[in-house]
């Protein structure tokens, strides 16, 4: 019994390491001291306030909120796509195309963004919105390739064989039977990519244009130059979306699910 | 006729592979061959590219001292981060496998809440944490037992609590998986068999554990050996890592031919990790964590 309750001792700490840091940075971020650090003097959302006056805070934030969402949608369709090939279909060379896959997440994205870098400015490609875009689609691939086939794996194949017995064309059988139910797939897929190209900083700082920033190579920027009070609400506001928009999807898809079950 | 249909049958994978495929031909495979073909080029005085077959990026890179023991201090960094994920990560993941308790699932969404969470973010949490204004300093003051508060950020062994904090959760999450699918029958028959806890728990779980804990080690490793973020927000002027001196020479010195070498070399060593452990064990196991 010791034993155990030495193991239950370890993981406290070990919750506490993980999330008491984090905990800091939002408990800061409502400081009313003028510079957002210990002590805590008061409650206040003047750092949200200024946050939301600084025109570089709010372009960086509008730039990230465009990339997320048009990565999450190219990536998503590719890695979809992908899945099915691979889940549904048999053919030879499989294993190493599965490999092929999730190469992105095998190189490291140090490698991964200076070769994109490179070579697309041998292209003449200047660097652009475009290499950015092309840089964070290529690195989500790999998550969302390996999410979508999880779920996909568990969607049985005698649904898709009933409707084109039934007289369905294959076209007709996917966008009637098999996408229905991969909307649960698609949508966890499209959030994944989402974050983690709303996260991403190591790639971003290689692929972005002179004077573009987005969220987290903004906040790169302020740790830099000073740490500036602002940072804590700023990383709160991330932690907002980044946390939230998942937990509330999983919760509105598990509300479907019982409604429609019920 | 059913030769023709067998045909059409295998098509279709093709065409839903090829999007995907196309895009990681033309951005990462394509361009990963054309760095190799990079770092044979020169960088001349003027700073200008001078296209050839060159091998001083490769002397440089091979022969200079300065870029092995970066190379040797990064490896370094990574086995301690690893060693220390694995120590911490175990008993967590143990916990979490074998509690009886019914906040089970909560604990488990607590323990993928990180992965959603900004590397910056909890990177530079630390900051508030140790940093002349942080917690720590603040409740030493009060406490009366520093009069000036201590400067313990900028060193080793904050990147390396950086790592640590920004790695934990995938040596926590392998590890459980690997855990969760263990019979639990079979801890029950070395007890029944006259086992203690404790034999019972190095003779059969943390045996059939080890996949798990190898999955999680090895993502530690190679994601701490190559991050260049966590020794610039949280190291010193000479915790450079080898990621930090591609990023020097590709964003800041614009040596791209010598940037491109010198990512090669990560690329090799931390590639060949990868495959002595693909060797011995499945990377399957690393995408059984995320499904």
């Amino acid at each position: 019994m010791t034993g155990w309750s030495f193991i239950r001792l370890a993981t406290i700490l070990v919750y506490l390491f993980m999330f008491a840091p984090v905990a800091v940075v939002m408990l800061l971020a409502f400081n009313a001291s003028q510079f957002g650090s210990f002590p805590m003097t008061g409650l206040s959302l003047r750092w949200f306030v200024e946050l939301a006056q600084n025109d570089a805070i709010v372009r960086a934030f509008q730039t990230s909120m465009v990339l997320g969402a048009l990565t999450s949608v190219i990536s998503t369709t590719l890695g979809v796509t992908a899945s099915l090939a691979m889940v549904r279909y048999d053919f030879p060379g499989k294993n190493l195309l599965n490999t092929a896959l999730i190469a992105p997440i095998l190189v490291p994205e140090v490698v991964l963004a200076v070769s994109l870098l490179l070579f697309l400015q041998f292209l003449s490609m200047p660097k652009n919105f475009v290499l950015l875009l092309l840089g964070h689609v290529i690195f989500t691939l790999p998550f969302v390739v390996l999410v979508v086939q999880a779920r996909l794996v568990g969607i049985k194949k005698e649904y898709e064989e009933a409707a084109q017995s039934l007289g369905a064309s294959p076209i007709q059988t996917f966008f009637q039977v098999t996408l229905p139910l991969l909307m649960p797939a698609v949508a966890a897929g499209m959030l994944f990519a989402f974050t983690i190209s709303f996260d991403d900083i190591t790639g971003t700082l290689f692929w972005k244009p002179p004077g573009v920033e987005t969220v987290p190579t903004q906040i790169f920027a302020m740790l830099r130059n000073s740490i500036s009070p602002e940072i804590n609400a700023l990383g709160t506001v991330m932690i907002i979306i980044t946390v939230a928009l998942p937990l509330t999807g999983a919760g509105i898809a598990r509300w479907l699910a019982s409604r429609s079950g019920g | 006729m059913a030769l023709a249909a067998e045909g059409e049958r295998d098509a279709r994978p093709w065409i839903l592979l090829s999007p995907a495929l196309t895009a990681i031909t033309l951005l990462l495979a394509i361009p990963t061959c054309f760095v190799v073909v990079y770092s044979f080029w020169l960088r001349t005085a003027t700073g200008d590219e001078q296209v050839g077959f060159y091998l001083d990026n490769w002397i440089e890179v091979l022969s200079d001292p300065f870029y092995r023991d970066i190379l040797l201090y990064t490896l370094k960094i990574g086995v301690i981060t690893t060693v220390c994920c694995a120590l911490m990560g175990y008993p967590a993941a143990y916990f979490i496998a074998f509690s009886k308790m019914r906040n089970k699932a909560f604990l488990l969404l607590l323990l993928m809440l990180p992965f959603w969470i900004s590397y910056i973010i909890r990177t530079m949490s630390w900051i508030n944490i140790l940093g002349v204004s942080g917690a720590v300093n603040y409740a030493l003051q009060t406490l009366g037992i520093v009069g000036q508060p201590i400067q313990m950020l900028y060193n080793e062994a904050t990147v390396v609590l950086g790592l640590i904090h920004f790695l934990l959760p995938f040596m926590v999450l392998n590890i459980y998986v690997s855990l969760e699918g263990i019979d639990p029958n079979l801890n029950a028959a070395a007890r029944s068999l006259g086992s203690t806890p404790f034999q019972a728990f190095r003779e059969v779980t943390l045996p059939l554990s080890l996949p798990g804990l190898a999955a999680g080690s090895l993502l530690c490793f190679v994601l701490g050996s190559g991050t260049y973020i966590t020794p610039l927000v949280l190291g010193g002027p000479g915790d450079g890592m080898f990621a930090n001196l591609i990023y020097d020479a590709i964003i800041t010195q614009l040596n791209w031919p010598l940037g491109s070498a010198l990512s090669i070399v990560l690329l090799v060593v931390l590639g060949a990790v990868v495959l002595l452990y693909n060797r011995y064990l499945s990377l399957g196991q690393i995408s059984k964590g995320l499904g």
